[in-house]
């Protein structure tokens, strides 16, 4: 057993059983930030506090939900919303929070695509924030799968159907993920279970291995300026706050991460009173049908881009653009071939491949939302070449690149 | 170093809202063609010229008019002589009780409706000559005198036995005008009326037994079974639902739906039952939301003012 | 120092002032574990003592508890009507007495069975008895049955509304 001395006060009885002060230095007051950074860089302590608000009310939802067929539907429009008190609200932060999390998410991830922010040692950041992203997506598919209205079903009906691969006819494969030859109770049950445990366990591991990955590179700056941490803290240590290139995380970074969130969170809630019909679409208002298809069926709008890639194609190329489109992100660090880590705007072709990749994302979200008619579709197409044209071109324009 | 903040936001928002309108109002907007109402205006149908007198239309209604050989009318002392399950079956439909069709229907509307109902339901789709099929309800063909004052005193009578428009409720304008076709689950409403508490189970299912039958007959009539209103507050929208009411083939063409009739007054009323049961908590959602809004300016400006103190040294 | 000072009063005052949203969230949060409304609402049982024959134990329901409803006969309450204790027990309505209690025993929770012909309540469970006013007669349970919050409305009983008499019965140590 090792040496302990009476303690001098609460605070010491911790410290010496758990090291606080260590504890605290390292993970907070001494865990030192550049200061060359922008209010983009609290994005990832917003996308923290929207998790947190899809924890707690859904923990709420959990308590009255029922993941049953027949009276799944009825549990959240008249249970939820009608008798518990402060139930609608639960929903509603529930529902806006599922999709603006991804608007968070995808500016996050964008800001690190312009920074450079996935290269040279922050490989495995990019990396399990890529994993982050495709098991946050894993958990708003199951969610939206619970309440079972008609878009839960068809939706859950159409995605469970791409699994059958094409040509590949692997309706075996399809009936074992369903548990059942159509989206029924198996089919409800066990998504439930990924919704409620499983996936948020992986993300909670997750964001532990993205949060582990970003201490020793160090989070970027504007600049991409390599930056001597232990010379700077030093000079701040000695009182050269002003002077010095890093800043602490607590209270320094925290507190502009607080008036970042304080604003979001302004935003946030206007749409949780007063404007959620877009997180809530009004098909899903319809309790599931198996016998009668939605006029329209579309995904919820942070997955459109990605469905717009399946859609203009022949089944087989479609799914094959789909899986492409699903991994091609996280080879970035890869297929970037070029050392300069600065902002896009400063890489010469890399600039343009970047808002061309955003504009790009945007046409493909907007396509994928509309029926896959005339004018719409011949866009949607060009838009989904345009991406697979994109990463094509990545390497050679990267490898072209004049070293900063 | 220049602040380059303000810029980003601003491409960060303009990026943001593109997105937003062409995924929501644009889309939708693509999707769904928009119609305009009319306000409840009836213009296809004609003007009333007649003032009726509720004395003689009374008389009307009692006899050559024909009505209570088919319609209750409570309010005059005449219920129901079958249950409703019954009457359906044997008329294919049920005649609904009058004693507030004079407060739920529109004027010109119930005349037009006495004279030719097909017409002013706006189904002569259905009964067309080939079909062979005759609307339930027979028109009026005039009584010897002047139809159209006979009209209008039959509606002038229905108009005095009814509910004032300050009685009559968003519950009451529901059940009239909608109540006969579609049940709300979620306000305890079935077609032959709200389900009562059982202490017996046989009882329960012997009622419920009763609405399955009724809808049986609904279901023969109408072509298929007239959806559940519980959540269409939600799932339609006020917009849709109002220019529904006023005329179903707007957006629905071909639908079996009539033409219900009521004033663009019980229209809103309806529809606020509608909100009442899919949108339950809305005023409490306004009122909560107005005090967590002013709460969390409050927060964002402390958070501003603990930021500008920290950062005082560290610029 | 100055700057620190006034750095620590911000940053205790937004913290106060998220404090206050925290409490907010928990009020909110302490709510929605509440007893739904359609709970609450099946709180209360209504029953018609009109339709109840002398001597025959019918059984109702409760709050998801069994309730007896004993019609006491002429001939026991004569035996009983000297017994102060013994009538203060009974509920009278209109011209007859009944015995309303909770059907469950006092001691660990069965449900006694009544016999018409000995007119008792016997426990199975580890033999207490119960005359027909629920008063215990043999241990080991420790009180008379229980009576539930009643109030009298005409020819009917509101079983989970409290009325006169059941807080009279509280008050005099005849039920909890």
């Amino acid at each position: 057993m090792a040496h302990f001395e009476k303690a001098t006060s609460i605070h010491d009885w911790f410290n010496q059983r758990l090291a606080v002060d260590a504890v605290n230095r390292v993970m907070m007051t001494e865990y030192w930030i550049p200061k060359n950074i922008n209010f983009l860089w609290a994005m990832g302590m917003v996308l923290v506090i929207t998790f947190a608000l899809l924890l707690v009310s859904g923990i709420f939802l959990l308590m009255y939900y029922q993941p049953n067929v027949d009276t799944a539907f009825y549990s959240v429009n008249y249970t939820i919303m009608r008798e518990v008190d402060f139930g609608w609200l639960w929903r509603h932060i529930h529902g806006v929070a599922a999709s603006v999390v991804f608007l968070i998410i995808y500016i996050h991830m964008f800001t690190g695509i312009y920074y450079g922010s996935y290269k040279k040692g922050r490989e495995m950041i990019w990396i399990s924030g890529m994993l982050l992203f495709v098991a946050f997506s894993a958990e708003a598919f199951s969610g939206y799968m619970l309440p079972w209205g008609q878009m839960s079903y068809w939706a859950g009906m159409v995605i469970t159907n791409l699994f059958a691969g094409g040509s590949l006819h692997a309706d075996g494969l399809v009936e074992w993920i369903r548990g059942d030859y159509v989206p029924a109770q198996a089919f409800l049950n066990r998504f439930f279970m990924l919704h409620v445990l499983l996936i948020p366990i992986a993300i909670m591991g997750l964001i532990g291995l993205h949060f582990a990955s970003l201490r020793i590179p160090h989070v970027n700056n504007q600049d991409g300026e390599e930056i001597d941490f232990d010379a700077e803290s030093k000079k701040y240590l000695n009182g050269d706050k002003a002077g010095s290139k890093v800043m602490r995380f607590a209270n320094d970074f925290m507190s502009k991460d607080m008036m970042v969130v304080g604003i979001y969170l302004i935003f946030f809630f206007y749409l949780v009173f007063y404007h959620y019909d877009f997180a809530m679409d009004a098909v899903n208002f319809d309790p599931a049908d198996g016998l009668k298809t939605p006029a329209h069926i579309y995904p919820e709008w942070y997955f459109l881009w990605s469905y717009e890639i399946l859609r203009p194609f022949s089944t087989n190329i479609g799914l094959i653009a789909f899986a492409f489109a699903q991994v091609i992100f996280v080879l970035l660090p890869f297929l970037d071939r070029s050392p300069n880590t600065v902002a896009a705007n400063r890489r010469g072709l890399f600039g343009i491949w970047f808002w061309a990749m955003l504009v790009d994302m945007i046409v493909l979200t907007s396509m994928g939302k509309l029926p896959p008619e005339g004018i719409f579709s011949s866009i949607g197409l060009i838009a989904a070449l345009t991406f697979i044209g994109l990463w094509i071109v990545l390497p050679f324009i990267t490898k072209m690149e004049k070293k900063v | 170093m220049k602040n380059k903040e303000p810029l980003i936001l601003a491409v960060v928002v303009f990026f943001t809202l593109l997105t937003y309108y062409l995924v929501e109002p644009f889309a939708h907007s693509q999707m769904h063609k928009h119609v305009e109402g009319e306000g409840f205006a009836y213009k296809d149908l004609p003007e009333v010229t007649k003032t009726g007198d509720a004395t003689r239309g009374q008389d009307l209604v009692m006899g050559a008019g024909a009505c209570v050989g088919c319609h209750s009318i409570e309010a005059a002392g005449m219920p129901a002589s079958m249950e409703p399950q019954m009457a359906a079956a044997s008329y294919g439909v049920n005649p609904p009780d009058l004693s507030n069709a004079g407060a739920v229907y529109d004027e010109k509307f119930l005349t037009a409706l006495i004279k030719n109902p097909a017409h002013a339901l706006n189904v002569e789709h259905k009964y067309t000559p080939e079909s062979g099929k005759m609307h339930p309800m027979v028109a009026f063909y005039g009584a010897g005198g002047d139809i159209d004052q006979e009209v209008a005193d039959m509606v002038a009578y229905l108009k005095s036995i009814a509910v004032s428009q300050e009685e009559l409720t968003p519950k009451m304008a529901y059940e009239l005008a909608c109540g006969r076709c579609h049940a709300m689950g979620y306000e305890n409403w079935t077609q032959i009326g709200e389900k009562p508490k059982f202490k017996h189970e046989k009882d329960s299912l012997a009622f419920d037994i009763k609405v399955l039958e009724y809808q049986d007959s609904l279901k023969a009539y109408m072509g298929k079974l007239p959806p559940d209103l519980s959540m269409y507050i939600r799932s339609r929208g006020e917009h849709f639902l109002e220019t529904f009411i006023e005329d179903p083939q707007s957006h629905l063409e071909g639908t079996a739906m009539p033409r219900v009739g009521v004033t663009a007054e019980v229209a809103e009323k309806v529809i606020e039952h509608l909100a009442d049961s899919g949108d339950t908590k809305r005023h409490e959602r306004e009122a909560i939301g107005k005090n967590v809004m002013i709460y969390i300016i409050i927060f964002a400006i402390f958070a501003i003012l603990w930021k500008k103190q920290v950062w005082r040294d560290l610029h | 120092m100055k700057n620190s000072s006034r750095r620590g009063f911000m940053g205790k005052a937004f913290g106060a002032v998220a404090g206050i949203g925290a409490i907010g969230s928990l009020v909110a949060m302490k709510k929605s574990w509440d007893p739904l409304p359609s709970v609450k609402a099946a709180g209360f049982t209504t029953l018609d003592m009109s339709i109840y024959e002398e001597n025959e134990l019918v059984t109702e329901k409760w709050r998801g508890k069994p309730i007896f409803v004993l019609k006491l006969t002429s001939d026991m309450l004569s035996k009983i009507k000297d017994k102060k204790n013994d009538m203060d027990r009974l509920i009278k309505v209109g011209d007859s007495y009944f015995m309303v209690t909770l059907g469950l025993c006092t001691h660990l929770g069965c449900i006694p069975g009544y016999n018409p012909a000995d007119q008792t309540f016997l426990c199975a469970c580890h033999g207490g008895m119960y005359d027909v006013t629920g008063d215990v007669t043999k241990a080991p349970p420790p009180r008379g049955l229980d009576i539930p919050p009643f109030k009298i409305d005409g020819n009917k009983l509101v079983l989970g509304e409290t009325g006169p008499e059941f807080i009279a019965m509280k008050e005099n140590g005849i039920t909890l």
